[in-house]
């Protein structure tokens, strides 16, 4: 395993420069996932943040090649990109030893992306699907994904008289790529950098789809600080809001087991999309909200022990 | 019907359906990479190619992939990787590939798709008109049109050597009729093998993702500083198609023997009333002009190949002389003045000093027929507006109920 010295030494495939926002979690996680293997790469990105922020031509931020086609597609297009691999290897065209990389925020991966995201899993290409799961359309300004928790504010799940926010719970997205059974998938958070590059090096290493559901939080939509960024990623964590786990052909693994788990309070409040809950009349949102997150976690336990 | 020099090529005689001579073309082809979805009544040109891959008759990787917009994401992916690909669709596949068409024309991909014409929903249909691949007419597709299964198969042929033009580096619709050329069994002459690989060549593309020397990025986001100057140097890649097309047909006719061009112009010569249309209508016109000629009828028929570029001048120049045209559109603009084609042609007269009386005939849609006796309706209308001097119904439906 690489040390974090030698993790900075490598080579930026994204560079600096870019016009993400301070404190952004997405450019933290594609760089550690980068850094993992030696390989060249091909990129692709579904329209979102990191894609209109890295790219605004005629610069670009990323040093590996790396397209952009549209919003839901991102897997199915880097699928074509490694079918068109293999087929160019096959011909003596490409000769080095390519992998490939689809990224989406949780819009183009829980929603919009879902079809295309299970498609390329099903039919079974070599290539890292990477979810940076900030919680919310933050591109288009925060609005309500699946992938938003329950009771979180946004645009499209406001704080009003009588809604507390978000209504629903959040999609259990890495569970429903597990049941494609696919050779490897994990949750990640980039705070974790050591878990997360060995997961990296981990999935590219694979011969098959792969994917990794990695929270970057987003100090805009969440409202926080953003010198935060890695004390809420702790916190998100450390309360099993968003466990770290793998499944390595059909096999859960926890990968972390807080000493203590704190309340998901403690993950809440330093969040502004989530003040409103401490108010007296929200108090059973934010009961539901630790008791869902109770539930997915003795859930992981007793699959992890199994 | 196209004209045969006897000679010329080394093809052989099959019987083959519309469907059969596109999979056909695709096998001998050999793209790198086919991603398509079925949908009727493209879905024999999936199957047979299923077949060439099982079979081990092709080296493509074949892409089963979950839907048409998945289909052409991944032909996008694989063409700026470096692939010659392919995929076929028709009707609501297309309109599910929609988004894509323009992202693929944009990104200058030299992708070429079949598509076998069928009315869009709704009502759902599955049967002949062209709303399908007329309604893609502005997405930055290059469109060839095609009379039967020969057409089919030779247009195909044709479209990957102008797409992957360097002064082109457009993608192609090879368009044909739903059912009447898809599904109909055709004589046609097909090349060998060998003659395809060398007509098309193998694709060198200067910019690709797999260049691992050359990194490259593809599809940034182009706002208000450069998006402008990317749509016109597309535009001026669309005007570039034209002598390129010219110069394909030529080549493919020195090498088979058949002629192909922008359109062709059946007893023009010395017409007075002429129809214009395309695809598989064109033989039924063809046929009807045949009829009326030896009753004295001095009528024409123009078959136009190429809607995309659109061949506005060259068109004026054959149709100028004419005393009245009918445009014949297998698809209903809804905009109350006219299908897609009418549009186009009428607007490419305006600039003449002479010019014909027009009229637009709108027909055949969800896969009505349409036979000799209402094509010669059509010219009873032709001849009776140039008795009156003038065109009474400007727009009608042909073979319609009341």
């Amino acid at each position: 395993m690489a040390t974090l010295k030698e993790l900075a030494s490598r080579p930026e495939r994204l560079t600096g420069g870019h016009r993400l926002c301070a404190g952004c979690g997405a450019s933290i996680v594609v760089r550690q996932i980068l850094a993992a293997v030696d390989n060249p790469m091909v990129v692709g990105c579904a329209t979102g943040c990191l894609e209109v922020a890295t790219t605004i031509y005629p610069y670009t931020a990323w040093r590996t090649s790396y397209i952009h086609n549209a919003f839901e597609n991102v897997a199915a297009t880097i699928s074509g990109v490694e079918a068109a691999y293999r087929a160019l290897k096959r011909r003596g065209k490409v000769t080095e030893d390519f992998r490939f990389v689809a990224i989406g925020g949780d819009g183009g991966t829980y929603d919009i992306g879902f079809q295309a995201l299970s498609g390329t899993l099903e039919r079974g290409h070599r290539l890292l699907y990477l979810c940076y799961d900030n919680q919310a359309y933050m591109n288009t300004g925060i609005q309500r994904s699946s992938a938003t928790p329950l009771g979180a504010e946004t645009t499209t799940s406001p704080v009003g008289s009588v809604r507390p926010g978000k209504d629903r719970p959040r999609k259990d997205l890495t569970a429903i790529v597990v049941a494609h059974e696919v050779p490897y998938a994990a949750q990640a958070a980039p705070h974790r950098w050591r878990d997360l590059v060995g997961k990296a090096r981990k999935a590219l290493d694979t011969d098959g789809p792969t994917f990794l559901n990695v929270l970057a939080p987003c100090p805009r939509g969440w409202r926080f600080d953003p010198s935060r960024t890695i004390e809420i990623l702790t916190l998100a964590v450390d309360t099993c809001f968003w466990p770290l786990y793998e499944v390595v052909d059909g096999k859960w693994i926890l990968n972390y087991r807080p000493k203590e788990k704190l309340p998901v309070a403690e993950f809440l409040k330093v969040q502004g999309r989530f003040a409103h809950l401490f108010r007296a009349d929200n108090r059973p949102v934010l009961e539901a909200l630790q008791a869902e997150v109770d539930r997915k976690w003795e859930a992981l336990l007793r699959r992890a022990e199994a | 019907m196209t004209q045969v020099q006897a000679g010329v090529s080394q093809g052989r005689r099959v019987a083959l359906t519309g469907n059969e001579a596109v999979a056909l073309a695709m096998k001998q082809v050999e793209p790198d990479v086919v991603a398509a979805y079925p949908i009727t009544p493209q879905t024999d040109i999936v199957q047979y190619f299923s077949s060439f891959v099982a079979d081990g008759q092709v080296r493509t990787e074949f892409m089963t992939v979950e839907s048409e917009h998945s289909a052409l994401s991944a032909c996008v992916g694989a063409s700026a990787a470096g692939a010659r690909c392919m995929t076929a669709t028709s009707a609501n596949g297309l309109a599910l590939m929609w988004e894509v068409l323009y992202i693929a024309a944009g990104l200058r991909l030299p992708i070429v798709m079949a598509v076998v014409n069928r009315a869009l929903s709704g009502p759902i249909n599955i049967h002949c008109d062209h709303s399908d691949s007329m309604g893609a007419r502005d997405s930055g597709w290059i469109q060839l049109y095609s009379e039967d299964a020969q057409e089919a198969y030779d247009n195909l042929l044709q479209a990957v050597r102008i797409a992957e033009h360097p002064e082109v580096l457009l993608p192609v619709m090879v368009c044909l009729d739903g059912f009447i050329i898809s599904h109909s069994l055709e004589n046609l002459e097909v090349l060998p093998d060998e003659q395809v690989r060398a007509f098309v060549g193998t694709y060198r593309p200067d910019v690709w993702l797999l260049d691992a020397a050359r990194p490259v990025t593809m599809g940034p986001l182009d706002l208000q500083d450069f998006y402008f100057e990317h749509k016109r140097q597309e535009a001026e890649a669309m005007a570039r198609a034209v002598p390129v097309i010219e110069e394909v047909a030529a080549e493919f006719g020195r090498a088979t023997g058949r002629r192909y061009g922008f359109f062709e112009a059946y007893r023009m010569d010395d017409a007075e009333v002429a129809v214009l249309a395309l695809n598989s209508t064109a033989g039924t016109a063809r046929y009807v002009v045949d009829r009326l000629r030896r009753r004295g009828v001095r009528a024409g028929l123009l078959k136009l190949r190429v809607f995309r570029p659109f061949p506005q001048r060259a068109l004026a120049d054959a149709l100028e002389g004419l005393a009245a045209l009918a445009v014949m559109d297998r698809a209903e603009g809804l905009s109350t003045a006219g299908g897609p084609v009418f549009v186009e042609v009428r607007s490419a007269l305006y600039d003449r000093a002479r010019r014909p009386l027009t009229m637009n005939h709108i027909y055949g849609l969800g896969g009505r027929d349409v036979g000799p006796d209402q094509i010669e309706k059509v010219f009873d209308d032709l001849l009776q507006a140039v008795e009156c001097g003038e065109v009474r119904r400007p727009v009608s439906h042909l073979g319609v109920r009341e």
